[in-house]
């Protein structure tokens, strides 16, 4: 494809007045993985869920180029066309599972049900579907039946991930996905996101405050402060020549990245 | 040969803000042109820029003024302008870069590290794998360390498993930031003669070497960054 993915074009956000991300700008073109980085409170979850339609911006929009072709004002798309992108063209994960998951039903039945809104009916193949990602995000066959419940921190991160992934998603969007996780833990989640946005070629727009998880998964970088963007730039750029007085500040905060 | 790199009027300087925001000029006019097969080694005392101009081709740094020009796909790019995507691009077909320590990623594979270069240009994996096999051999990576990450390998071993796969793919234009620098002599033979293959396979190098005798031995030209910024 040979143009964006998805547009945002002066997006702003204010809560009772206050900005919490405002005119922020950029292009997600295919196969590029952003990521969103910046201090608690910058606004970056904000941004995100203007990105994603789960609310509203007070200005500015997002664009996103449809399986047809179509380049369009998500605010402007149709019930079906919005329904489309939220069960099956995108992905989201979300930094606490139990908001992604359905808490109440298997883990099976949480991958199932992604691929039902796709119109799979086929129950043993449903089945297979799901066996086969469990298997991908590193969960034993035999825990397919048990809901998440039983599931460590860890293991639903790892589940939730299947989920958005079993309909192929064009477009993932991820906010803090290895945050609130144990380090050893973080790690092998990493290792695994890595390797899924490497071989599926998926876009990504990543939320983190980490800058080790932002040089390892992403390719481009988007720095904000007080919900602007103040810098933004190829990833190992951003890190080794930070422009921004802020960017510098967040660099040399953290031993070795 | 062809011309494949040009770089005008280039500028950089760096701006410590945490640092009661201290300017540290390192190019003011630097004007550099390269040919394919050619070999420049680049000359300067310690701080010069050496390095900062591999970076700044690289799109590591940015430039501060200036172009960077590089026939890609047989069209002129100005890297310094360039769009993040055009630049990654540039890196995964023309250019190529073995910095001067290896960035090891943690629990990956020696193997895996070598043959990333190839698998991105859509390279079969098992493919790749054997022409990593064969750089990792021909450097004296022992192979019982291949399915190791480097993290804990010598100095030596880290720089080698860098070069290896810094020479996987063929590079129009080959970045180089040391690449002898802390080898045995044997070893270092076998580097040397990587570069001149290289080299005459039509790739342009650009190389810091410390040691004089390593410089005479692979490149063509000079460049001395104390006379030309
Ligand atoms: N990321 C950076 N931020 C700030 N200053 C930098 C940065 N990188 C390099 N410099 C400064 O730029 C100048 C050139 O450094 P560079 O590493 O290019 O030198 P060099 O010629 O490669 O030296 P050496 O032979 O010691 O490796 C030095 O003054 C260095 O301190
Ligand atoms: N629903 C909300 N109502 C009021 N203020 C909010 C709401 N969500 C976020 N904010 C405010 O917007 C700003 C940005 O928040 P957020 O996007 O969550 O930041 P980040 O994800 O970067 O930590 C903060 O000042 C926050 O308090
Ligand atoms: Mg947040
Ligand atoms: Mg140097």
């Amino acid at each position: 494809m040979t143009k964006p993915l998805l547009i945002a074009e002066n997006i702003s956000k204010y809560y009772d007045g206050r900005v919490a991300c405002e005119k922020v700008n950029f292009e997600l073109w295919p196969g590029e993985v952003l990521a969103i980085v910046g201090e608690s409170g910058s606004g970056k979850t904000t941004l995100l869920k203007c990105l994603s339609m789960q609310i509203a911006p007070n200005a500015g929009r997002a664009l996103y180029s449809l399986r047809d072709g179509r380049t369009e004002s998500l605010s402007d798309l149709s019930e079906a066309e919005r329904r489309f992108l939220m069960r099956t063209d995108w992905g989201f994960v979300h930094q606490d599972p139990r908001e992604g998951l359905r808490m109440g039903v298997s883990a099976g039945a949480n991958v199932g049900e992604r691929l039902m809104a796709v119109g799979e009916r086929h129950y043993g193949r449903i089945r297979s579907t799901a066996l086969d990602w469990l298997n991908r995000v590193e969960i034993a066959g035999d825990r397919i039946d048990e809901s998440p419940r039983n599931y460590s921190g860890g293991m639903r991160q790892r589940l939730q991930i299947a989920r958005n992934l079993v309909t192929a998603p064009r477009l993932v969007f991820m906010d803090e996905p290895t945050g609130g996780l144990d380090v050893s833990v973080q790690a092998r989640l990493l290792d695994l996101l890595r390797g899924l946005v490497r071989t599926l070629g998926l876009s990504v727009v990543i939320v983190t405050h980490d800058l080790a998880v932002a040089r390892l998964l992403s390719t481009r970088i988007l720095v904000m402060q007080q919900g602007k963007v103040i810098e933004t730039g190829l990833t190992d750029q951003v890190l080794e020549d930070p422009q921004a007085p802020y960017t510098q500040l967040l660099v040399s905060s953290v031993l070795q990245v | 040969m062809r011309t494949i790199l040009k770089i005008r009027n280039l500028a950089k300087q760096f701006r410590l803000h945490l640092q009661g925001g201290v300017r540290i000029p390192v190019f003011d006019d630097l004007h550099l042109e390269l040919a394919e097969g050619e070999a420049l080694a680049v000359t300067g005392p310690s701080g010069k820029g050496k390095s900062s101009l591999l970076k700044i081709i690289y799109g590591t740094y940015k430039a501060g003024q200036g172009e960077i020009l590089v026939r890609h796909d047989d069209s002129w790019v100005d890297l310094a302008r360039a769009e993040p995507r055009q630049v990654l691009e540039a890196r995964r077909r023309t250019i190529g870069y073995v910095t001067q320590f290896l960035r090891v990623i943690p629990r990956v594979p020696t193997l895996d590290i070598v043959s990333e270069p190839l698998l991105e240009r859509g390279i079969a994996p098992e493919l790749a794998r054997e022409r990593a096999a064969l750089l990792l051999e021909r450097l004296n990576i022992p192979e019982r360390l291949w399915s190791l990450s480097p993290m804990t390998f010598s100095g030596g071993e880290q720089q080698r498993v860098n070069i290896a796969r810094g020479f996987a793919a063929h590079y129009p234009i080959l970045l180089l930031d040391e690449p002898t620098a802390s080898l045995d002599q044997e070893n270092k033979a076998r580097v040397l003669k990587m570069i001149d293959e290289a080299r005459d396979q039509g790739s342009a190098i650009i190389g810091i070497f410390h040691d004089a005798s390593d410089r005479r031995a692979v490149c063509t030209r000079e460049f001395d960054l104390s006379r030309a910024a």
